[in-house]
């Protein structure tokens, strides 16, 4: 199993380099995510390279929004991210798989009742 | 004969129901080498073939005959950057990094596109480039949008709804000039002449001489041959054409009632072969120019570092 947080796209990014050592294109990733319009959540857009998160906003605005497809951006550096393991999947999600009344649909309610 | 450890038995028995069941695969499943390696292969060359294909038509930017072409002009070069990153952000999900495939780029082990080694000799080739040759790159993009790989796939989907604006604007250049002049309807009757060619071998070799096709088909990363998007391709533009006034350079390009398509001639793969080696018009134009942008770039990216490092801002 994978204990260390990984990216959740990137296999390559690994530990983004010390920025004072970096080479230029050590630059870290970031993942983008956009709101596409007020009332609905930031969902994730793609990722991109920059040295900072200022100028990870800005490429992120030139790159995932040049038809107006966002009012709000978020940048988050893909090491940050922590996510379960693939190789866990159906152990990891399995505790809900037996547990059908948690649905709506796992209740018979008599004919004729309504608002329920 | 090698023998599989049983644990990848497993993996690789996974992974081929995945694809089976018409789901993605995602980044950090478990996936066979070799096909890694094909994607890495064909991503990193359809990025390199967007960043490369800005040059042909930004050669025409300082020269756009009004600001409203000139607008849609910057904004389709800056669309084509877009795409190169969407690409390589998707490359390096499969564990390259982009400065690897920008090296390879430079130093010519991996390959882009051989139709932007043509020149554009006038202002029709950025209305023969938009609709021939980002028609024929939406012919094969639109099926890939569907590809096994999620992050490539996802990739293809935000490109294609970028091109139809590529695809119409070239269209609509060309049908202004070709109702335009007699020297304006040359102009661009000429550019068809010689971009016409070159977008039918976009598709690559034909089916029976394609060596990767097979497996690419089988791991649900090509979807159509090469040859059965050739024909799409010249069925959509027979028509589009006619509309245009314009005629396409092929005298035996004519509706088979049998088949149900159209005939088309011969295409000269000696010319594509003798392009893919480095002997097209433009092949050592471009690469220089693309070296030579990134050299005289490193000092904004060593700034921007700096910057960042000294702010202490750096993402990590
Ligand atoms: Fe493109
Ligand atoms: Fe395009």
């Amino acid at each position: 199993m994978t204990t260390t947080p990984r990216p959740a796209e990137s296999r390559a990014s690994g530990a983004p380099a010390e920025a004072a050592d970096a080479r230029p294109t050590d630059w870290p990733l970031w993942e983008v995510f956009v709101r596409s319009r007020r009332g609905l959540s930031h969902t994730h857009a793609g990722s991109l390279h920059a040295p900072d998160a200022e100028m990870a906003l800005r490429n992120a605005r030139d790159l995932y929004t040049r038809r107006s497809e966002g009012v709000s951006l978020w940048v988050v550096p893909s090491a940050q991210i922590t996510a379960s393991s693939p190789d866990e999947k159906d152990a990891f999600f399995e505790p809900a798989g037996d547990k059908p009344y948690r649905h709506p649909t796992f209740y018979e309610i008599p004919e004729g009742v309504h608002h329920l | 004969m090698t023998t599989i450890a049983p644990e990848e038995a497993a993996q690789e028995a996974a992974f081929d129901a995945t694809v089976a069941a018409e789901e993605r695969i995602e980044p950090r499943d478990w996936m066979p080498e070799a096909y890694r390696s094909t994607l890495v292969r064909q991503i990193a060359q359809h990025a390199h073939s967007e960043i490369i294909g800005m040059q042909p038509e930004a050669n025409w930017i300082t020269r756009a005959p009004s600001l409203r072409r000139k607008a849609i002009l910057m904004a389709k070069v800056q669309d084509e950057a877009g795409h190169g990153l969407y690409l390589y952000s998707a490359a390096e999900t499969l564990g390259t990094s982009r400065d690897e495939l920008l090296d390879k780029l430079h130093t010519g082990r991996q390959k882009y596109s051989s139709i932007f080694n043509y020149p554009t000799l006038t202002w029709a080739d950025v209305g023969a480039i938009g609709w021939l040759v980002d028609g024929a790159a939406i012919t094969n993009q639109v099926p890939l949008c569907r590809c096994s790989y999620g992050p490539y796939a996802r990739a293809m989907v935000r490109i294609c709804k970028e091109e139809s604006f590529h695809q119409r604007q070239g269209y609509e250049l060309l049908l202004t000039l070709s109702r335009g002049t007699d020297a304006q309807h040359a102009m661009a009757q000429d550019a068809v002449n010689r971009w016409w060619w070159p977008s039918l071998m976009m598709f690559g070799p034909p089916d029976d001489e394609s060596s990767h096709s097979a497996q690419s088909m089988a791991w649900k990363i090509k979807r159509h041959s090469n040859d059965e998007l050739r024909q799409r391709f010249v069925d959509i533009c027979v028509p589009q054409a006619e509309a245009l006034g314009l005629t396409l350079p092929d005298p035996d390009l004519v509706w088979n009632e049998d088949r149900g398509h159209h005939d088309f001639g011969s295409i000269d793969w000696t010319e594509f072969r003798e392009v893919l080696k480095g002997n097209g018009p433009c092949n050592e134009q471009r690469i220089n120019r693309r070296r030579r942008a990134h050299e005289e770039g490193a000092w904004v990216r060593e700034a921007a570092a700096a910057h960042a490092a000294k702010h202490g801002k750096a993402g990590r």
